[in-house]
């Protein structure tokens, strides 16, 4: 099979690797080759901050570049925004509809860009837009957010739901297992609405 | 079935130490490198610690190396600028039992202060360096540096790149091989590097480097794959696989795994197979310099400069002309650079010295981030240590009046690592110099370690912790003071007295960092709305949890800490 790439974007402290990790786990279990390229250090302290999961038969780069996803998973809008350039023609975007105002913004030097899912949806990509916050939080913490979007996302790839209970217990640890698979539910019930 | 694991680069490289029978490692965190020693500590085989700076920890390893065990020493690339002094004479004494170094360079500085190649330090210490491309050769290139260590008597180099470092990809495990420690005989010829010995031993190093090179000719980890032989490909670590992925069967392929010292014949072999010839590399032109030297015409720099990251859309573009298509709004994003966290105990000092309006001398670590706005409070950062001892100069250039209006801003970890020394000196030579120590009870950037100040060992058990107080006073700081950064009237106060004193003082900062998991947080503040009156003072401390919304500031209830920062500032007491 040809290579597919993912992107997991978001804020540095939202728990993108967690999901990275367990996309990770998700493709191998199935046998495929699999290189998952994380971010850490700086970036990490509130920047933006992008993973990139790519399987196939033979994956040879870990990075995934402009016009190469087949997925963005993304954690706030504003970061939607800023890597939609790497989305592949005809690609998916899931994403929170969290708005996290980055310093500039903060400190006026710049404006939130208004209306950024709408206007995303208008150039004719296919956005699936959830509030993965107020889910995680009926989960139990607002941090499961990121195990909410692998529900949402686990609809949109073609994987049985046993594969990806499978990689949630490899990944999360037991004390937090039953709150992250109620958070993977909720995800994983929006796309049947 | 040998078991797969999907690994990052670093804890294959771990895995790599482990199979290996090494027994010592000691390390400097640094990223990308911090979890290769994170990851061997986690093996009860290995003994495994933070030592306070890479001079040391390379140090300690060539002792255990000596001592006849295998034994590995990590850092980043500038870390091994640190550790070079042992290192360039390391290749001179040779070892005893194998010596393994990673240095992890950051191209593209996702998190680093300057983009250098650390290849130039395998050429200049003449010591053997392997470069890996993804996480299951960082296992098997360890085991194969260790064989080579002991083969060739050096300390051999596994360098990685963020790219390798930090990304996953499946390794298959083996078991652990106990490596038969080498007995500890005196040789002084081989181990005293004084001139009359060390002479000797530099014609070794000659000799080895010679026969290092012969053997490059047939390493198994200089591999080349022949397909359309039009274009040939030189390359090594992560540029292979952005060639690979870009090119795929249309080129043909020389992957470098051993980059130093390189091979010649095998090269001019490849060469005269194929067409075109491009070097791709990342950072410095070292195997392009290398082909030209050797007369062999290939083409790299001029197309792929030396800045940055290489991918395979660079490849594509460059050699093939194909740009990528995309999709985009068409507006530029608002940047999102990184910022201290909500509750940060950097925050309300940078705030103080923001308002005292004062020069800030600044090092290495998470408070490099006053350097960004709202804060903007820090002029110079340059290495590690670098905020004491240059204050000192400063101080020395423009005298009494400067002292006055100037400080250092140092970390626990980074004043254990090479801030004491400049403390030495500011003692010693005499600068009325006001050093703040930001003891934050652990190393915070590089995601959380243990130093010498926390109590603590890289394993978790607890450890002699140096005592900042007693420390600065014993090298003749009088003035030593202690303040909490959330209350900052009276941190103010305080730095405001030390800047008039006639002496050298030192400051702490002491709040430990909001993430650690034994920091217990207040509840989350809250705005009233009715007493808010929109004057935008509490965004002035630049709190990633305090934005405006209907001209009134708003808490996000999801990041706030309750430090108290912002209410210090509201002057309508509206936060509460």
């Amino acid at each position: 099979m040809e290579t597919r790439s993912i992107m997991i974007v978001g804020v540095g402290g939202q728990g993108t690797l967690l999901a990275s990790r367990i996309l990770g786990n998700v493709f191998m279990s199935q046998g495929y080759d699999v290189k998952v390229s994380e971010v850490h250090g700086m970036s990490q302290r509130g920047g933006s901050v992008v993973t990139y999961v790519k399987y196939g038969d033979k994956v040879y780069s870990p990075v995934v570049e402009k016009g190469e996803a087949d997925v963005i998973i993304s954690f706030e809008q504003l970061e939607t925004e800023r890597w939609l350039p790497y989305l592949k023609k005809g690609g998916k975007i899931v994403t929170s509809d969290q708005r996290l105002d980055p310093m500039p913004v903060i400190t006026g030097a710049a404006q939130y860009p208004e209306d950024i899912i709408n206007r995303i949806s208008a150039l004719g990509v296919d956005v699936t837009a959830v509030d993965a916050l107020g889910l995680a939080e009926q989960a139990g913490s607002a941090k499961a957010a990121n195990v909410v979007l692998m529900g949402v996302v686990s609809k949109k790839l073609p994987f049985e739901e046993s594969v990806w209970q499978a990689a949630l217990d490899k990944c999360v640890p037991q004390k937090f297992i039953e709150l992250n698979k109620k958070a993977f539910e909720l995800g994983r019930g929006t796309a049947d609405e | 079935m040998p078991m797969k694991k999907l690994m990052l680069g670093n804890e294959a490289f771990a895995r790599g130490l482990y199979e290996s029978g090494c027994e010592f490692v000691s390390s400097y965190p640094g990223t990308p490198s911090t979890e290769v020693t994170e990851f061997a500590a986690k093996y009860d085989e290995i003994y495994a610690e933070w030592a306070p700076n890479e001079k040391v920890a390379m140090e300690a390893a060539l002792g255990a190396s000596i001592a006849g065990k295998r034994s590995f020493c990590g850092m980043k690339h500038v870390g091994l600028n640190v550790a070079a002094d042992p290192l360039y004479t390391a290749g001179y004494t040779g070892v005893g039992g194998g010596m393994v170094i990673c240095v992890a360079d950051d191209p593209g500085l996702h998190s680093s202060q300057n983009e250098q190649d650390s290849r130039h330090h395998a050429i200049a210490s003449k010591v053997l360096m392997l470069e890996p491309s993804d996480s299951l050769e960082c296992k098997n290139y360890v085991k194969k540096a260790f064989e080579l260590s002991e083969r060739f008597d050096t300390p051999v180099i596994v360098r990685l790149s963020t790219r390798i470092a930090h990304s996953q990809s499946i390794v298959e495990l083996e078991e652990r091989e106990e490596y038969i420690s080498q007995p500890y005989e005196k040789n002084a010829a081989k181990y005293v590097m004084m001139p009359a010995f060390a002479k000797k031993r530099h014609t070794v190093v000659e000799q080895r480097l010679k026969a290092a090179a012969e053997y490059a000719e047939e390493c198994p980890l200089n591999t080349v794959e022949y397909n359309d032989t039009d274009i040939g490909i030189i390359t090594a670590g992560n540029c292979y696989l952005y060639a690979k992925e870009a090119l795929g069967d249309n080129a043909s392929y020389l992957k470098l795994g051993m980059v130093n010292p390189l091979p010649v014949k095998l090269i001019k072999d490849f060469a005269a197979k194929c067409g075109r010839l491009y070097v791709i590399e990342e950072l410095d032109d070292i195997i392009e310099t290398h082909c030209l030297k050797h007369g062999i015409n290939v083409q790299g720099k001029e197309l792929f400069g030396f800045e940055g990251e290489i991918s395979q859309a660079i490849v594509r573009e460059k050699l093939l002309g194909i740009r990528p298509q995309t999709i985009s709004l068409d507006e530029i994003a608002p940047a999102r650079p990184p910022v201290m966290c909500a509750g940060c105990p950097h925050r309300g000092l940078f705030y103080c010295l923001q308002q005292l309006g004062v020069f800030v001398s600044g090092d290495i670590g998470c408070y490099t981030l006053g350097a960004a706005a709202p804060l903007s409070a820090m002029d110079t950062t340059i290495c590690m240590g670098a905020s004491v001892s240059a204050l000192h100069g400063y101080n020395k250039a423009l005298g009494r009046e400067a002292e006055k209006k100037s400080v250092a801003v140092i970390g626990d970890s980074t004043f254990m690592h090479s801030g004491i020394t400049g403390l030495v000196n500011i003692a010693y030579n005499a600068t009325n110099s006001t050093v703040i120590i930001l003891d934050n009870s652990i190393t915070g950037m590089t995601g959380h370690q243990q130093n010498p100040t926390t109590g603590m060992n890289l394993k978790g058990d607890p450890a002699a912790a140096v005592d900042l107080e007693a420390l600065c006073r014993a090298v003749g700081i009088n003035s030593v003071r202690v303040v909490d950064p959330y209350k900052m009237a009276e941190t103010k106060a305080v730095i405001a007295e030390e800047l008039e004193k006639e002496e050298p003082s030192v400051i702490i900062s002491r709040r430990p960092c909001a993430l650690l998991k034994y920091v217990k947080h207040s509840a989350p503040l809250k705005v009233d709305e009715k007493k808010c009156v929109g004057c935008k003072q509490c965004l002035k401390i630049g709190c990633p949890a305090i934005s405006m919304s209907g001209g009134k500031s708003v808490i996000d209830h999801t990041q706030c800490v309750g430090c108290g920062i912002c209410k210090e500032l509201c002057r309508p007491a509206a936060i509460g």
